[in-house]
């Protein structure tokens, strides 16, 4: 078992290494867009020419992403950072500490003040609505896989498929439509400043139920295709057979064993939560990580790009660890070596 | 059972090999569709997904207006009237002619991104689960590598970074699908691999490619079909998604999503310009899904 772990960590470690690298490759691969880029469209021919000096920018590709490396450790000074550059770039935490993340060029601050906010902010959409998919859809996916091809089956089941087939921003736009053109209970953008009209809590209807419709369908499938698995082996008959209540065999004797499964799939919509919440983010104008992506990527902030990837990868690399673990708990036949 | 009828009442296509070939595939594509009649779930599904091909193909004939073509005197009363039937957009362009070129747009980009998707990822999986070894530790791992980011972000990067176009999209979609289908197409080799057709083949000194074509691949079909109907869905939403952020088709060429995003700002007073691109791209995938588990219930039937 703690073979196994740091045998995963290894993985993770070099998947992020590759996977960072890969990034820095395809945002950094012409050298005299970094610095025109940084300095945005009005800059001098000049000062792009004392840019590309100080960044050394005609050295290979791998030898910056090593020096990217060194300044996020903490090892080397972040060249921008450099008042002879003029670009006012300014970090209380210093010049040499680890998890620098270097300067937004979008939002004009270091981008650890800007992405931490943001994520916390993502992370309360995300934690509400997976507080609320996880027992949403494990009632579904129980409800229909108990009995296969049962009326209840496939109502539930083409539910599911339907509310999964709507994109996200549709579904906003068909919610908006109606609670906030037509009723006018609900607001139409969630900027997380409470208004004397709109409360916190109200702005954060639309963006949780847009995300429970978008995913919970999913999940659900997923349980169902586990219980019906389960359904049939010869324990559940068994049970069945000398006479216990249905609803006893379904909680005590099905539920369980279907839960092993969807497990690393449930554990997963944590992962697609955090990053895959820009649509909706960018829909109701909620300040979050998803769109702070985005917004960056449009505007060229090579480095705010490039941080949020690394958190983001991140987030995916260790969920993926603990799912697998989780699973190895769970299911005392498997022992991956 | 179905093979021995069309040999049987067709005498002259027993003469030449090529024709009954021919025919039983005409014959066995005939039998696939009339097996969706099984599943009512195929049948509605197919026929969302019929009525925004036939909306693509006679988009030209179908559209009172061009998609471009701008109607100034629209613009004091968008909202439909005899004019413009679903009423027009903000900048007085007619909506069922911009919903009619949207769909062209979305059925030739998603078919095309999801074939080259599925040429790459099922070589990728076909070589890896029938060669084995190093070559399937090196794609393996280049998949996990790929599989590893976060999709959406993935798409952000990539699509900003060569700029929105058709082409770009249609790339990006390769490069994000075909490790997932390269996974699925591996694990179908690893399990056809070892049947007695493919030792036959072996022994007759075919060579692995021949093997791997005409062998393996045909009885991988099945679970294949479904989940490229699967991932058409998922694309439509992705070309949809990629429209919304501004990273779709660039204006002024019509594309579902786009739409939306142009006209969300306007929801309050003109609700109807971002409802009926919202009510098409949903009803699309709709379709793509319901057939796509109509078929999966009727190939677990056989």
């Amino acid at each position: 078992m703690p073979m196994f772990i740091v045998k995963r960590l290894g993985q993770m470690v070099l998947t992020m290494v590759i996977a960072s690298f890969l990034v820095f490759a395809v945002m950094e691969f012409s050298p005299g867009n970094v610095a025109s880029k940084t300095l945005g469209p009005y800059a001098s021919d000049e000062s792009k020419e004392i840019l590309f000096k100080k960044l050394k920018l005609d050295d290979p590709l791998i030898v910056r992403y090593g020096r990217w490396i060194g300044v996020l450790f903490g090892v080397i000074e972040d060249p921008l950072a450099d008042p002879a550059l003029n670009l006012g770039f300014h970090d209380p935490r210093g010049h040499h500490y680890f998890g620098n993340f270097g300067y937004s060029t979008l939002y004009k601050a270091p981008v650890n003040d800007i992405l931490w906010d943001r994520l916390g902010n993502t992370g309360i959409l995300a934690g509400i609505a997976f507080i609320i998919i996880v027992p949403l859809s494990m009632v579904f996916g129980v409800l229909s896989g108990m009995r296969e091809g049962s009326a209840m089956d496939r109502g539930l089941s083409l539910t599911g498929i339907t509310l999964t087939s709507i994109p996200e921003f549709a579904s906003a736009v068909f919610l908006m439509a109606v609670f906030v053109v037509v009723l006018a209970w609900l607001p139409g953008t969630s900027p997380l400043e409470a208004t004397p009209e709109w409360p916190l809590a109200s702005q954060l209807v639309l963006p949780v139920t847009v995300l429970v419709l978008y995913d919970f369908g999913y999940v659900a499938r997923m349980v169902r295709a586990s219980m019906v698995e389960v359904m049939t082996k010869d324990y559940i008959r068994t049970a069945v057979l000398k006479g216990l209540p249905y609803r006893t065999v379904i909680l005590r004797h099905a539920l369980r064993n279907a839960m092993i499964t969807p497990f690393t799939v449930i554990l997963l919509q944590i992962n697609w939560l955090i990053t895959g919440v820009v649509v909706t983010e960018v829909i109701f104008a909620y300040p979050g990580f998803g769109r702070m992506l985005l917004e960056a990527a449009l505007f060229g902030d090579i480095t705010t790009v490039e941080a949020a990837t690394l958190v983001a990868l991140f987030v995916a690399v260790i969920t993926r660890l603990i799912g697998d673990i989780g699973y190895m708990y769970l299911n005392p036949r498997i022992r991956l070596t | 059972m179905v093979d021995q009828a069309t040999t049987k009442s067709s005498p002259d296509a027993a003469a030449s090999p090529g024709r009954l070939g021919r025919g039983a595939g005409l014959w066995r594509v005939l039998r696939a569709i009339g097996l969706l009649r099984e599943s009512p779930v195929a049948i509605v599904g197919s026929g969302l997904v019929l009525f925004w091909v036939v909306v693509a193909i006679l988009a030209p004939w179908l559209s009172p207006y061009g998609p471009n073509a701008i109607d100034f005197t629209a613009l004091a009363d968008p909202t439909p009237s005899a004019v413009h039937w679903l009423g027009t957009d903000h900048l007085g362009r007619d909506m069922v002619s911009r919903l009619a070129w949207g769909a062209r747009t979305v059925l030739t980009v998603a078919p095309i991104a999801v074939l080259t998707a599925y040429l790459i990822g099922c070589t990728m999986g076909m070589v890896a689960g029938y060669l084995g070894g190093w070559v399937d530790d090196l794609i393996s791992f280049i998949s996990d590598i790929i599989l590893s980011f976060p999709v959406l972000i993935l798409y952000i990067i990539l699509i900003s970074t060569l700029g929105p176009s058709a082409l770009n999209i249609i790339v990006a979609v390769t490069f994000v699908s075909a490790p997932g289908i390269g996974r699925i197409a591996r694990a179908l080799v690893f399990d056809l691999r070892t049947r007695e057709y493919v030792d036959a083949a072996k022994t007759r000194g075919e060579r692995p490619l021949y093997i791997m074509l005409v062998e393996i691949l045909p009885n991988a079909r099945g679970p294949l079909i479904v989940d490229a109907c699967l991932r058409m869905g998922y694309t439509t939403i992705t070309i949809g998604v990629l429209g919304f952020l501004g990273l779709g088709l660039p204006p002024p060429d019509p594309d579902w999503g786009g739409m939306v995003k142009d006209t969300t700002a306007m929801m309050v007073v003109w609700p109807h310009m971002s409802l009926f691109p919202c009510i098409a791209i949903s009803s699309l995938v709709i379709g793509f899904n319901l057939l796509a588990d109509g078929l999966r219930e009727i190939s677990m039937r056989d």
